[in-house]
């Protein structure tokens, strides 16, 4: 049953990162949309996302509730260290989902939607970069459970190079996600525009990925031992790039789906190679030691009715999500009244 | 404000919003699906209008109340973690059940806003009231995650230890029922009452007033036979309370001497250091009665329990007699209005009683408060039930006082907006939701 629980925990991250997202990315992509196209942009990232957007961010509640029913150690090491890191994801998070429902409920239509949007779009950009900040400093190290001072427990244990360039990584490659999805979604005359963005994304995200590398020779981080050290983590990556290749061949093409399925293999891919790397272990400390999911796991019976609760719970949730996804691809959601 | 106080206040302050945005959001739905199923059996096209507008607070409130609630499940393991590193494995099962019940909630919520003429009436009926159900199973779960801290069950405690863990049990510890039972209702009157209310508040103003009289009948209906039951519940709680914590109850009822044939004090000011109630009234054997059935028999008073394992005495009590007396007050306009419903039509029409709805709109969401500060200032100095100190749960990182500040600030902005939102969306009613003109109301 553990190993249930552990592929949950996995298929919540990679689904957060995946739709959560790429829920981010269209808001970082508002963000660099030039006045005039703005409204456009904003309509049709609406008809994307609208009635997916609360399922897209219960993934990220799912993994969260795993790891402290199922690995008690490991989330309390983590609220503890990453404090302050997790405080302004969490302001993320609350801003933006506010201020994306509040944008289209408010009844009139005013100023005020210009404070809403700021919000969305600061928020669409901080979130992720936190997420991918607490990701990175959880395997880099920098985490030290004996330090006696506050910038040391409390600071240095996420704020370095490394976690910063894994931040900053991880916003490209949300906006990158979002700009493919939105492409398939974007009317004739506006596919241009998604297209061009999913290509400066693109090699917005490369370049970061080279940055985390650097950041990982300074910093001191096996990151290349990580990812050609062995077989499974080395192919992944090959295929990534592989992916990566004839992602470029076809944009512009006008392949909406297969760019889409093109874009999530990539990320699932890039998120394979660096989860398997060093599985099981999930936090590394500066000690040395490991917080490991095969060991800090809660008492047998726990895991038990946690695999159960999460199998049970599937059967419920996946089939009308699946649903859900389908009835909002058929057509356009403004054919219809809201 | 140290850092325990800083944690604690912080706790209260998220938690505090959180219940008023997660009642509505369970509640109102309920509201919607009547008003829903009233369209397609009768279709009246004034019930499609106001199923419409009652889903855009909806909207806003599942929004508002689901970032609060990923915040919590943040906040436990920030403030509390080590709470959260013991609590966890044992309470986790209401928590991965909740969060399955609110994943189908959210996918229902989708199907529900964006479905109008897209799917088969009758299915789409279907997703608002999964809507309703998954909210109030995820509410339900919640609080018998609260419960198992005032009555930890589920595992064997040796030497610091926490042995032979079973989840289930956890899960249905001794007074998951009777707060599940004691909260829904809570849920049900307080949204009742709010959203009576403002309708009402519009008719008086005599804006749509069709509109309106239909959404208050609705609603106040609701709010009504909820507050009707609550004191039964509330009956259950306190007898349960006696027996699992007898400390809570002596606090509650500023009892601080054990003695036979306790009286039950109504009001006063509990004055710890003197150990008496000033001014208030006293009835005899009346607090035996509640807590026991009988009016002879000796309740525990706080003297039966060290000065260190003794609760806030003043804050629960003042808690426990303002939950109480807006409690009876929501539950005697209740009555009225069912008699209004039942026998006396022409009060329906009457102004004094949607005055004293409108009076009442906030009021049953400030015992909601008051009650929930009685079951969680009564457990201290307790985080898990003569087991855990909360002082012994919180973060070892400082300067939580500045976190403090921070939810703060974000928690009181953001109801602002919420209240200018539903102020906008109200005014709109004339412009959205019921531009066809007026027709003059009919006589019965």
């Amino acid at each position: 049953m553990l190993y249930v629980v552990i592929a949950f925990l996995c298929l919540g991250i990679l689904l957060y990162f995946l739709l959560g997202g790429a829920d981010f990315g269209a808001g970082i992509i508002e963000l660099f949309t030039h006045r005039r196209n703005i409204r456009k942009t904003r309509t049709t990232m609406y008809h994307a996302i609208g009635p997916i957007w609360e399922a897209n961010h219960m993934w990220l509640i799912i993994a969260i509730v795993i790891l402290f029913v199922g690995f008690p150690r490991i989330y309390s090491t983590m609220s503890v260290y990453m404090h302050i890191p997790l405080v302004l994801l969490l302001i993320g998070i609350i801003a933006r989902g506010t201020a994306f429902v509040f944008r289209h409920y408010d009844a009139v239509v005013d100023e005020m939607q210009v404070v809403y949007n700021n919000i969305f779009v600061y928020s669409s950009f901080l979130t992720p970069l936190f997420l991918g900040i607490i990701a990175g400093s959880a395997v880099s190290g920098h985490i030290d459970v004996q330090a006696d001072n506050f910038l040391d427990a409390y600071v240095f244990s996420w704020l370095h190079w490394f976690s910063v360039a894994v931040g900053l990584f991880t916003v490209a490659l949300c906006g990158f996600l979002a700009a493919i999805y939105l492409i398939g979604e974007a009317e004739e005359q506006d596919r241009r525009r998604f297209v061009e963005k999913a290509l400066i994304l693109n090699i917005v995200a490369v370049v970061c990925g080279a940055l985390v590398f650097v950041a990982a020779q300074v910093e001191g981080v096996p990151l290349l031992e990580w990812l050609f050290g062995n077989a499974i983590s080395f192919t992944a990556i090959v295929l990534a790039t592989l992916s990566l290749a004839l992602l470029w061949f076809l944009l512009g093409r006008g392949q909406g789906k297969v760019l889409r399925v093109l874009a999530g293999f990539q990320v699932t891919m890039i998120l394979l190679a660096i989860g398997w790397a060093h599985f099981p272990d999930f936090i590394l400390l500066r000690s040395g030691d490991h917080l490991s999911l095969l060991e800090t796991q809660a008492p047998a019976a726990t895991i038990n009715a946690l695999g159960w609760a999460l199998v049970l719970g599937s059967v419920f949730i996946l089939p009308a999500l699946f649903y859900l996804f389908y009835s909002f691809q058929k057509k356009p959601i403004h054919d219809f009244e809201v | 404000m140290d850092d325990l106080f800083a944690a604690r206040s912080q706790m209260a302050l998220s938690l505090g919003f959180h219940i008023i945005y997660a009642c509505i959001g369970m509640v109102m739905p309920f509201f919607m699906a009547v008003s829903h199923y009233r369209y397609l059996t009768t279709h009246q096209d004034v019930y499609k209008r106001l199923t419409k507008a009652w889903s855009k607070g909806v909207a806003i409130f599942f929004a508002t109340g689901a970032v609060s609630g990923t915040m919590l499940s943040f906040e436990l393991g920030l403030l509390w973690p080590r709470f959260m590193e013991h609590a966890g494995p044992i309470f986790g099962m209401p928590f991965s059940l909740e969060g399955t019940a609110f994943f189908i909630e959210a996918i229902a919520l989708g199907f529900f806003l964006y479905g109008w003429g897209r799917f088969n009436p009758w299915f789409h009926w279907f997703t608002g009231v999964v809507v309703g159900v998954s909210g109030l199973a995820s509410g339900i779960l919640v609080v018998a995650a609260n419960a198992w801290m005032n009555s930890p069950a589920g595992f064997d405690y040796v030497n610091g230890q926490y042995l032979n863990i079973d989840p289930i049990k956890a899960m249905f510890n001794n007074a998951w029922f009777t707060q599940a039972l004691h909260m829904t209702l809570a849920a049900f009157t307080a949204t009742g009452f709010a959203v009576a209310g403002l309708h009402a508040l519009m008719i008086l103003k005599k804006h749509n007033v069709v509109f309106h009289a239909k959404a208050f009948k609705i609603a106040a209906i609701f709010g009504a036979v909820a507050a009707i039951l609550q004191p039964i519940s509330g009956d259950l709680s306190a007898k349960d309370v006696a027996q699992r914590q007898p400390a809570k109850l002596a606090a509650m009822e500023a009892h601080f001497h054990t003695e036979k044939s306790a009286p039950l004090v109504l009001g006063g000011l509990p004055d710890e250091g003197k150990k008496q109630v000033n001014y208030a009234i006293k009835i005899p054997g009346m607090l035996s009665f509640l807590a026991h059935g009988n009016f002879e028999q000796e309740v525990t008073g706080l003297d039966k329990f060290p000065k260190e394992d003794q609760p806030p005495v003043l804050v629960t009590h003042i808690a426990f007699q303002i939950m109480v007396g807006l409690g009876s007050f929501l539950m005697l306009v209740s009555l009225l209005y069912l008699l209004a419903l039942w026998k006396k039509k022409k009060w329906l029409y009457s102004t004094w009683l949607l005055r004293l709805f409108v009076l009442a709109i906030p009021l049953g969401f400030i015992a909601i408060e008051a009650g929930w500060t009685v079951t969680e200032v009564g457990r201290q100095p307790w985080i898990l039930y003569g087991i855990m100190r909360t002082a012994d749960a919180v973060t070892p990182m400082p300067g939580i006082v500045y976190s403090f500040y921070l939810f703060a600030g974000i928690y009181f902005s953001l109801s602002l907006v919420v209240a200018y939102l539903l102020y906008r969306q109200i005014k709109a009613v004339p412009t959205l939701y019921d531009v066809t003109p007026e027709p003059t109301p009919v006589a019965h």
